[in-house]
C-alpha cells in the first residue's frame, strides 16, 4: 500500500503510539496514509478505537511475528 | 460537532498513582477532548518542578508486585514481597522499590512521568492546582512549573459541569 510517511512505534507501550500517531497525523495533508508500526498488542484495538473517534480511516490492521502493522488515512 | 470535554481531579501524589491522569489527559487530548486537570492534596507533587519527589511505596500495598527488573527470565519472575513489619524497618526500602519501578518502566516502553506531562501541556489540557491545598501544605506559586492556574472548587465545577467524563482519581 503506499503511503506518505511512516511511524515506527515498535518497543513503545500504551498511550505513546496513539501520541505519536495523531503528531504524525498533522504531518500529512487530508487524504494522505499514514503507516504505523507497533509491538504493542493493545495497539491493535486502540487504533481501531482512535479511528473511530477522529474519523481517521483504518484503512487496515496487520499482524506478522508480534509486530503489527497500521494504514490509516487521514480525514 | 461539539467538541468533547473530560474534566479529571488527581488526587494521588505518588509515581504509581501520577500515571492515570496523564496517561488518560493526553490520550483524550490526541482524541480530541478538551481537557483539564484539578490538582488537590498530594496530587500536586504531579505538577512540582521536582518530579523527583514522586515515590511508589510497596509498603501497605499487597497489590504491587515486587519483581526484579533484570537478570534471567525466572529469576525476574519472583516475587519479592515481604510482611509490611520487615519493610517498615529496612532503610531506603521505598527509594530501591522506586528505583526498580523507574527500570521496569523503561524496559516496557512505558513514556515517563515528565514525559507524559510535557505531552499533556503540549496538548494544551489544562493544569489547574488548588490553592486551598497549596497553602495548606505550605508550597509556593515557585515550586510548580508554568502554566499552572490557580483555583478552587468553583472554578473546577466550571468546566466540570459541561463535560461528557468526569474521574475523580
Amino acid at each position: 500500500m503506499e503511503f506518505e510517511k511512516e511511524l515506527d512505534a515498535r518497543g513503545l507501550n500504551c498511550p505513546l503510539p496513539i501520541l505519536r500517531a495523531k503528531k504524525a497525523l498533522a504531518e500529512v495533508g487530508s487524504g494522505q496514509v499514514l503507516k504505523i508500526l507497533s509491538t504493542d498488542p493493545g495497539s491493535v484495538k486502540d487504533f481501531a478505537a482512535f479511528a473511530k473517534q477522529t474519523g481517521n480511516e483504518l484503512l487496515s490492521s496487520a499482524e506478522a511475528g508480534g509486530e503489527f502493522t497500521f494504514f490509516m488515512k487521514k480525514k | 460537532m461539539d467538541t468533547k470535554k473530560m474534566a479529571i481531579i488527581a488526587t494521588k501524589g505518588t509515581l504509581d498513582w501520577a500515571y492515570p491522569p496523564f496517561i488518560l489527559a493526553s490520550t483524550a487530548a490526541a482524541l480530541g477532548y478538551e481537557t483539564q486537570i484539578f490538582f488537590t492534596f498530594y496530587g500536586l507533587q504531579l505538577v512540582r518542578k521536582d518530579l523527583s519527589v514522586l515515590k511508589v511505596s510497596p509498603l501497605g500495598n499487597p497489590g504491587m508486585p515486587m519483581k526484579m527488573p533484570f537478570g534471567p527470565k525466572w529469576f525476574k519472575s519472583i516475587n519479592w514481597n515481604m510482611p509490611n513489619a520487615i519493610q517498615a524497618v529496612i532503610p531506603g526500602y521505598e527509594s530501591v522499590a522506586t528505583a526498580l519501578m523507574k527500570q521496569t518502566i523503561l524496559n516496557n516502553g512505558v513514556a515517563t512521568i515528565p514525559d507524559l506531562r510535557d505531552l499533556c501541556q503540549e496538548a494544551e489540557v489544562k493544569f489547574i492546582a488548588c490553592q486551598m491545598t497549596v497553602e495548606l501544605f505550605g508550597f509556593e506559586h515557585s515550586d510548580f512549573i508554568d502554566g499552572l492556574e490557580y483555583g478552587g472548587a468553583a472554578t473546577f465545577f466550571e468546566f466540570a459541569g459541561e463535560t461528557d467524563i468526569c474521574l475523580f482519581i
